[in-house]
């Protein structure tokens, strides 16, 4: 034979399916809630996104090339980080506080731990909580001109009745993406049909959220009160896109389940007990931290093994 | 209700439409033929003969060493013309006896059978033992021994592999629908030895034809059902196959005989029958050459011990583009070759030849925990996690998070977005744990 033949262990072929194919998929889900997001709060919220995204793709560039590895922005996670966290900002925020949470995300939460796959916390929440608690009255500025009241979430605790239909579609106040349910359910379903999470981590979020409501929230099983809180806050976006972070969730099949009700139980503790009457942020971070022993608890049992067991061997 | 199948598995593009349609040609071997003596799993066979001898076709050349071993023919008649070290398709040497052919295809005579019903149960695992039949769909498990179980009475099902779920591959295709008489013979044989067991042929539902002509020809047979299967890889997987038609599971410490089974390929099969009706050795097969660089893919009814590249210049040779990638087998878990100057031995069932090496041209990337391959994992495992503890050299944790457990279908990097090698992990650390078990 002339020509060299390749030699490689098997398997010899591969999926389609790529790591920056599937970001993309995550940045198509999120189109609908970004549009709406700027749609509902105009131009400066076109502004924070941009920025954001750029601040979160420049830090990585600019780290990778000052450790001299290879530049690895092009699998999108950057820009998934970064859209992520614009949609966990108010609009209101000054443009400098995103792009330095855009740093902190990629530089301290993800870069330092060891880059993509290595990170303990998701990144967007990880920095979500530092402006939280670097900028409190900035973070929590909901005012602006179309919306002078307050969140759905605050207005609740404050014993109001909100209007959940404005909720649903999310001509309210809040941060830019968390607002419209609708939107997000739009994106959640794209997730889901192109295969990229399944309803593991959301439905027992969401369940283990709802039950949790109904025992503590003090309204006991005021259905409109459920729906009401299931709409507000970032309880939706966090369901679907931040608790099923890959990196950031257990991998075992029983983890993801038990990491859910993990995030729904603190939810559920951080809006009826917690100081703020929003908890999603910390209550998911919280679970991230879980991970390692979810995972260590629910290593699966192989096949033929469960038989084996029962059979007394 | 859907299809029977396993949980997990992958869908690889097929590729059986570029062979599956060719009828089986007979090639008579040019060159020299080669016979390791090692084609099965166990003790090598020893040699009978001594260079300068003169064999016949269906002679035997190397005698089983062993219970667990099998006997070698000649598929030619000619000269022995040197025992030493040759190449064979894993890239391994292997001790073999090499043989002129001086193409006269003088035969020895066979010792056939009117009616199979008058033998005894162990006259006939004896003529399964004599001729060399082997797994061989791949595995090269000697079949006189899996058809001596411990305890025969508890053997419920004989379960015919019909899945070939392996992309590309289209023997096993032609043989249930050139000959599926052959392969229902193979299979009453088998039910003959087991009194308590009934017969199943899983096909998978990609092979409808397969599936009508073998219901057509099982009608009046009330021990033997047809049986379709979900098209998923590895369907063909012995684990998975017995779990999709019985709904039993077994791990790597168990036998199919634990579960009440025996599983055999189609080919092996039609040996079984030959062996015992006609009183042939295993001297023969289907061998496929395809893929995108061959000119002329087709279907082969060849001679053990047949050149690869002869074989491949038969099939019309590669096309100008070339070929980056030779595959011995399929390309899910063949072998990916260095050499063509190496035999056919029973085992081998096809030679793939791609134009453009899928894995080379792409990077692995860092893991991203999406869990792919633990869904895609048939054996419900966790890839990504032993494939870290296998790099680390971790063989506690690993045999914890059930690492011993892989039957190496390479599902999980197949499937993996961030490309990487995590079958190739998991198998090295596997071996080493066994090495180790061993040396103890």
């Amino acid at each position: 034979m002339d020509n060299i033949l390749h030699v490689s262990s098997s398997p010899h072929v591969r999926a389609k399916d790529s790591t920056n194919r599937i970001m993309a998929y995550v940045i198509l889900a999120l189109l609908p809630t970004t549009l709406f997001g700027i749609f509902n709060f105009g131009p400066k919220a076109l502004l924070l996104i941009v920025l954001t995204i750029a601040s979160c793709v420049g830090t990585e560039w600019v780290f990778e090339k000052i450790i001299h590895k290879k530049s690895t922005i092009s699998d999108l996670s950057a820009v998934v980080t970064g859209l992520l966290l614009a949609l966990n900002l108010p609009v209101t925020l000054p443009w400098w506080e995103a792009v330095l949470g855009g740093v902190f995300a990629i530089a301290i939460v993800k870069m330092m731990f060891g880059g993509l796959g290595q990170n303990f916390m998701n990144p967007a929440l990880g920095a979500r909580c530092f402006l939280l608690i670097a900028f409190a009255a900035d973070m929590t500025n909901f005012q602006t001109d179309t919306y002078t009241g307050a969140t759905p979430l605050a207005a609740m605790r404050n014993g109001e009745i909100i209007n959940s239909m404005d909720a649903l579609i999310g001509r309210t106040a809040g941060t830019i993406g968390e607002t419209s349910t609708i939107a997000i359910l739009i994106g959640a379903i794209i997730l889901i049909l192109l295969g990229v999470i399944t309803l593991a981590i959301p439905a027992s979020y969401l369940i283990t959220f709802v039950i949790f409501m109904l025992l503590f929230g003090g309204h006991g099983f005021d259905m409109y009160y459920i729906v009401a809180q299931l709409c507000s806050g970032g309880i939706m976006l966090g369901a679907f896109f931040m608790a099923t972070d890959y990196v950031t969730s257990p991998i075992t099949p029983r983890g993801r389940i038990l990491f859910g009700i993990c995030c729904g139980f603190l939810t559920g503790l951080f809006r009826c007990f917690g100081a703020n009457a929003e908890g999603v942020s910390f209550a998911i971070i919280l679970s991230n931290l879980l991970v390692p022993m979810i995972e260590k608890i629910t290593i699966p049992c192989a096949f033929g093994q469960v038989k084996e067991k029962k059979e007394g061997k | 209700m859907g299809l029977r199948t396993f949980r997990g598995g992958v869908h690889p593009f097929e590729g059986k439409d570029l062979s599956k349609d060719k009828p089986v040609e007979e090639y008579l071997p040019k060159g020299d033929l080669v016979f390791p003596v090692s084609q099965h799993i166990g003790a090598p066979a020893q040699p009978v003969v001594a260079v300068g001898d003169t064999v016949k076709k269906g002679q035997l050349i190397a005698e089983a060493g062993g219970f667990v071993s099998a006997n070698i023919y000649s598929s030619v008649s000619g000269t022995v013309k040197s025992i030493a070290l040759h190449r064979v398709a894993t890239g391994d040497m292997v001790n073999s006896i090499v043989i002129e052919n001086d193409g006269n295809y003088e035969e020895v005579e066979y010792d056939a059978v009117d009616d199979i019903m008058t033998l005894s149960k162990e006259e006939i695992i004896e003529k399964v033992k004599k001729a060399g039949v082997v797994g061989m769909g791949g595995a090269g498990f000697p079949t006189h021994v899996k058809l001596s179980p411990k305890d025969p009475e508890k053997i419920d099902y004989i379960i015919a592999n019909c899945a070939e779920c392996e992309p590309y591959l289209t023997s096993d295709y032609r043989r249930m629908l050139d000959n599926p008489e052959l392969l229902v013979g193979g299979i009453k044989i088998v039910l003959q030895l087991f009194d308590n067991a009934k017969g199943v042929l899983g096909v998978e539902n990609n092979k409808p034809d397969c599936i009508a002509k073998l219901e057509a020809l099982c009608k009046d047979e009330p021990r033997i059902e047809v049986v379709p299967l979900q098209t998923k890889y590895p369907q063909g997987g012995e684990r998975q196959l017995i779990k999709a038609v019985t709904g039993r599971e077994i791990n790597s410490r168990m036998l199919p005989a634990d579960a009440g089974c025996i599983v055999d390929n189609v080919e092996t099969l039609v040996c079984i029958y030959r062996a015992v009706k006609e009183g042939k050795p295993v001297t023969n097969r289907i061998f496929t050459v395809t893929g995108d660089a061959v000119n002329d893919p087709r279907n082969f009814y060849v001679s053990v011990g047949t050149n690869y590249a002869e074989l491949l210049e038969a099939a019309g040779g590669l096309k100008e583009s070339g070929a980056e990638k030779m595959i011995s087998g399929g390309p899910m878990m063949g072998f990916s070759m260095f050499d063509l100057n190496v035999p056919i031995t029973k085992t081998n069932s096809s030679l793939l030849c791609l134009t453009s090496d899928d894995v080379s041209h792409l990077e692995p990337s860092a893991c991203i925990n999406c869990g792919r391959c633990v869904e895609a994992c048939p054996e419900m495992l966790v890839p990504s996690r032993l494939a870290k503890q296998a790099d680390r050299k971790l063989g506690e944790e690993f045999e914890k998070w059930n690492g011993m457990e892989c039957i190496e279908c390479g599902s999980c990097s197949f499937i993996c977005p961030a490309r990487r090698p995590l079958a190739q992990s998991i198998k090295t650390m596997k071996k080493d744990i066994l090495a180790a078990r061993r040396k103890k």
